[in-house]
């Protein structure tokens, strides 16, 4: 078995992956490793073709390759060494990795320091329980984004595509270029999942029918998928009779949700939010583990790159620090907690003696609305809705000016907001 | 094709469905110098039935004193671990507890330990302390249970493979996308047509699960029929190992049902189900939502914790029950020398070994000449199952065969050097692969590694892309090459 000592072992060579191990190795981290499973880093990326990424980081509108690579570039200008097609199969609490690969056989790697970035898997018909029988042609969105992009299949010629999250919308336009006919996309929700920009180029510059509050209440079809019957559904998302509909299709694709993978983290005994299934973590971006951080989609699902670049940042400079042993202990600890119209925000707990971007996803959608950090900063919103992540920065300046042990995030009127 | 072009073929024995039942007849009869032959109609055996059995290994206490399901259970049991340990089949002995959740209940749980006394199934009676200890979430107002600790799990489509393959390498002949059209008797002989061939053969066993009674029909034999009865089963995240050790059956409320069972898989992963629902026809195995409602709620008056939102997948089978209520293990009233392994329903995979083990006795007193075959081989070669090797022994193989060093499954930790084994065995198709690997039966059911599966399947067995399927012809995956749609008007 082959050992190896690393001040900053990076899991996952995706875009959270990357730029973390940069900036580890910015922060002076002498030996920096990616551990990538496919053949070559850029993770997801590689497989979302279409442009619109690197608005905020680069003012320019990259393909995901693109975008990627330029951080591949950055990373092969560095000493930072990769190790690709390697699959990590275990990471214990004191952050010895075991990780497998055809070359050297198992690999037993001891860190000062890890970054959880393994990204996320998106959810399956299984977990969603659609009724019928099991034909092929059901998909999730990604696997025929790949079968698409990377190698070179169309799954069918009538799609149906449940879910409007990105990739759905990507690939309602992806597969309508390919010469195939999307019939529709069934949201179950009230409004799109996906971003704003998506379903405009990819829905309705192709005339491709938005179908909401509606969900597949059964698939047809012995061998091959023939037709989905899809219904209406009330507040409770239970399908209203009556409402019922069949259209005729040889392929559905899943765009339901994206789950961050953790089952690394579990097994090294790593604290999860059942909110968003990544870890908890402190501004720092490090998890229950001392000296095991996260980032990315496997913290918590982005809606933009550049802000998963971002916040790996953020984690591989303190995974860094944390190696070198020039992380200080923080002298107050402020849990984070979720009020009013918020589902979560990372960090989950902060110090308040460092600066501090806050991420966060809203319940529901609202219009002309105030964000409210703990009363110590409160912005305008014209629109929040769940799709768009909102994000804050707080300087120890004005984090200093807490008191008591909890910082509340909010969503209020602007009525409200002026009372305080 | 005309039944005058079909290619003739002739044989001693002629098994029809290769089920848990006719794959283990079949590694029987290899045990004599016999020429035998397995027509399945699906693209792989293990498929019917048996693909959505509930695996469980039950312990002999549930069947009527005086049927051939009490005849065959307990000594099916017995046969079970030799039988796994030879064919290297995952096998878990957990036991199988019957919980009362009432004093009411208590009586026919002790009705079952005496049952199991009289037969010598070890049992024991378990108070509600004793039963809390061993399943701690277990719903607190159990009264008391039986527990027989010789039942097990098992997984039914992995030990169909497996007996297949080893009566293959033993000289039984398979033929897979072999439905039987036609059957008829003249003489002695008998006849199976597929849409191939047409199979002269002295025995025909009939073990077509589902389809025993078409079969028989074929013959003119209408001595029983099968009255399909679907169950819906729901499978929880690997996650959730060790929240219940044994197999917990509730005191059944029906004759024809053993109740919503809480089963631990031979692979780790909970279950709950069966339904238990009289179906119309028999190729309905589409899962539904008012099942699951019932499933839940019934598995929740005993495991109150279980989690919806930990389910990966679901899925449906229909048991062949025979209108007799029991088996059918007998020769055709009809036709000499058809002999019906039908009706085989709980706990017909736990009964099949002992049933399979009694052919060879009647194919004797038929008449057939039945002589021990030397060199017979009753193990299966070992299969490497990467998952389970301590890392010093992961490391071994990847120098032995880089293959191993390559994941493939990354929720079931399954390596391409195992896929191509499978690949080697016999499995053809994505279900093939899945059903003897777990390759692609975690919790992304398959997204991440279909793409790749595919490719292996298609390289090692030199067919393109869109000809690799799901479970066998008409179900591909992927239709077109990139580009291929576009100017044919489809939009």
């Amino acid at each position: 078995m082959r050992k190896m000592d690393v001040d900053v072992a990076v899991i996952g060579g995706g875009p959270a992956g990357l730029a973390a191990a940069l900036a580890a190795r910015r922060g002076g981290a002498a030996k920096v490793l990616i551990i990538e499973r496919n053949h070559e880093l850029g993770g997801i990326l590689q497989q979302c073709i279409h442009h619109g990424f690197g608005l905020h980081r680069f003012k320019a509108e990259l393909t995901g390759p693109e975008y990627a690579q330029r951080f591949i570039n950055e990373v092969r200008e560095t000493d930072i060494d990769v190790l690709l097609e390697t699959m990590v199969l275990e990471v214990s609490n004191q952050r010895t990795i075991y990780a497998v690969n055809s070359r050297e056989g198992m690999l037993e790697i001891s860190a000062k320091a890890i970054v959880l970035a393994m990204g996320c898997r998106e959810r399956t018909r299984g977990a969603l329980r659609i009724p019928g029988r099991r034909p092929a042609g059901i998909f999730s969105a990604g696997t025929a984004q790949r079968y698409i992009n990377i190698d070179g299949y169309i799954p069918g010629k009538k799609a149906v595509i449940l879910g409007s999250g990105d990739i759905g919308l990507i690939m309602a336009r992806r597969l309508t270029l390919e010469g195939a006919k999307v019939e529709a996309v069934v949201e179950i929700l009230p409004y799109a999942a996906g971003l704003a920009r998506n379903v405009v180029q990819c829905l309705e510059d192709f005339g491709i029918p938005l179908i909401l509050q509606s969900t597949v209440i059964e698939v047809h079809g012995d061998e091959r998928l023939e037709a989905v019957t899809i219904a209406q559904v009330d507040e409770q998302w239970k399908p209203i009779p009556g409402t019922e509909r069949t259209i005729e299709c040889d392929t559905l694709l899943l765009s339901v949700g994206l789950i961050p993978e953790n089952e690394l983290s579990n097994g090294a005994g790593v604290q999860l939010d059942p909110i968003t299934n990544g870890p908890k973590v402190d501004d720092t971006m490090m998890t229950s583990i001392p000296g095991i951080f996260a980032c990315g989609n496997v913290l918590h699902v982005h809606d933009l790159v550049d802000n998963v670049s971002k916040e790996a940042e953020r984690a591989g400079s303190f995974a860094a620090q944390y190696a070198l042993q020039q992380l200080p202990a923080a002298a107050r600890r402020v849990k984070v907690t979720a009020g009013e119209n918020i589902r979560y925000v990372v960090p989950h707990e902060v110090s308040l003696d460092i600066p501090v971007e806050f991420f966060m996803r809203v319940q529901k959608p609202q219009e002309d609305v105030v964000l409210d950090v703990g009363g110590l900063r409160s912005v305008k919103e014209q629109f929040v809705k769940p799709s768009e992540m909102l994000n804050i920065t707080l300087t120890p300046e004005v984090l200093s000016q807490l008191s008591g042990d909890t910082l509340t995030v909010r969503i209020v009127s602007p009525k409200e907001a002026g009372r305080q | 094709m005309e039944r005058e072009a079909k290619t003739k073929k002739r044989v001693q024995v002629a098994i029809v469905g290769g089920g848990i039942v006719g794959t283990l007849t079949a590694r029987e009869l290899a045990r004599y110098e016999l020429d035998v032959l397995l027509l399945e109609k699906e693209a792989e055996v293990g498929w019917g039935t048996t693909k959505a059995n509930s695996g469980i290994v039950h312990a002999g206490i549930h069947e009527e004193p005086g049927t051939l399901k009490a005849k065959y259970c307990f000594p099916g049991n017995q046969m079970y671990p030799k039988l796994c340990e030879e064919l290297d089949v995952s096998f878990r002995q957990n036991g199988i507890l019957v919980v009362a959740l009432s004093e009411e209940e208590m009586d026919t749980v002790r009705m079952y330990y005496q049952r199991g006394l009289k037969r010598g199934v070890p049992v024991r009676l378990l108070t509600r302390e004793e039963v809390l200890a061993q399943e701690p979430n277990l719903n607190p107002e159990v009264v008391g249970a039986v527990f027989a600790p010789e039942g097990g799990a098992v997984m039914p489509f992995e030990l169909a493979a497996a007996a297949m393959e080893n009566a293959v390498a033993n000289g039984v002949q398979l033929m897979v996308d072999s439905p039987v059209i036609n059957a008829w008797a003249e003489g002695e002989q008998k006849y199976l047509e597929t849409p191939t061939h047409v199979i002269e053969a002295d025995v025909v066993i009939n073990a077509a699960g589902l389809f025993a009674d078409d079969i028989a029909r074929m013959f003119g034999d209408d001595s029983f029929s099968i009255l399909p009865r679907k169950g819906e089963e729901y499978l929880f995240d690997a996650q959730l190992e060790g929240m219940v050790h044994s197999t917990l059956f509730p005191v059944p409320r029906s004759k024809t049902s053993k109740g919503i069972l809480v089963i631990p898989t031979a692979d780790g992963n909970l279950m709950i189900g069966p339904t238990s629902d009289d179906m119309p026809v028999k190729d309905d195995i589409g899962t539904t939502a008012e099942a699951f409602e019932r499933i839940f709620s019934e598995s929740r008056r005993m495991v109150p914790g279980l989690d919806p939102r930990k389910i990966i997948t679901q899925f449906a089978g229909v048991r062949a029950a025979s209108d007799r209520g029991d088996f059918v293990i007998e020769f055709s009233p009809k036709v000499p020398g058809l002999l019906h392994l039908a009706g085989i329903e709980s706990p017909g995979l736990t009964a099949a070994p002992a049933i399979a083990a009694d052919v060879p006795k009647m194919l004797q007193e038929y008449g057939l000449n039945l002589v021990p075959k030397s060199g017979f081989e009753p193990r299966r070669e070992k299969v490497v199952r990467f998952r389970l090797l301590s890392r010093e022994e992961q490391d071994e193989l990847i120098r032995q065969n880089p293959a191993y060093g390559r994941m493939v499954c990354r929720c079931e930790t399954v390596t391409e050097a195992e896929i191509v084994d499978a690949i080697k065995r016999g499995a053809r198709t994505l279900d093939g692969v899945k059903f003897r690997t777990r390759a692609g039966a975690g919790r992304c059911q398959s997204g991440f590694c279909q793409p790749v599966i595919m490719s292996i399947l298609s390289r090692e067995l030199g067919i393109p892309m869109e000809q690799v399927s799901k479970r066998g012809a008409g179900t591909e995956q992927v239709n077109f090459k990139a580009k291929e749609l576009l100017g044919k008007g489809v939009c």
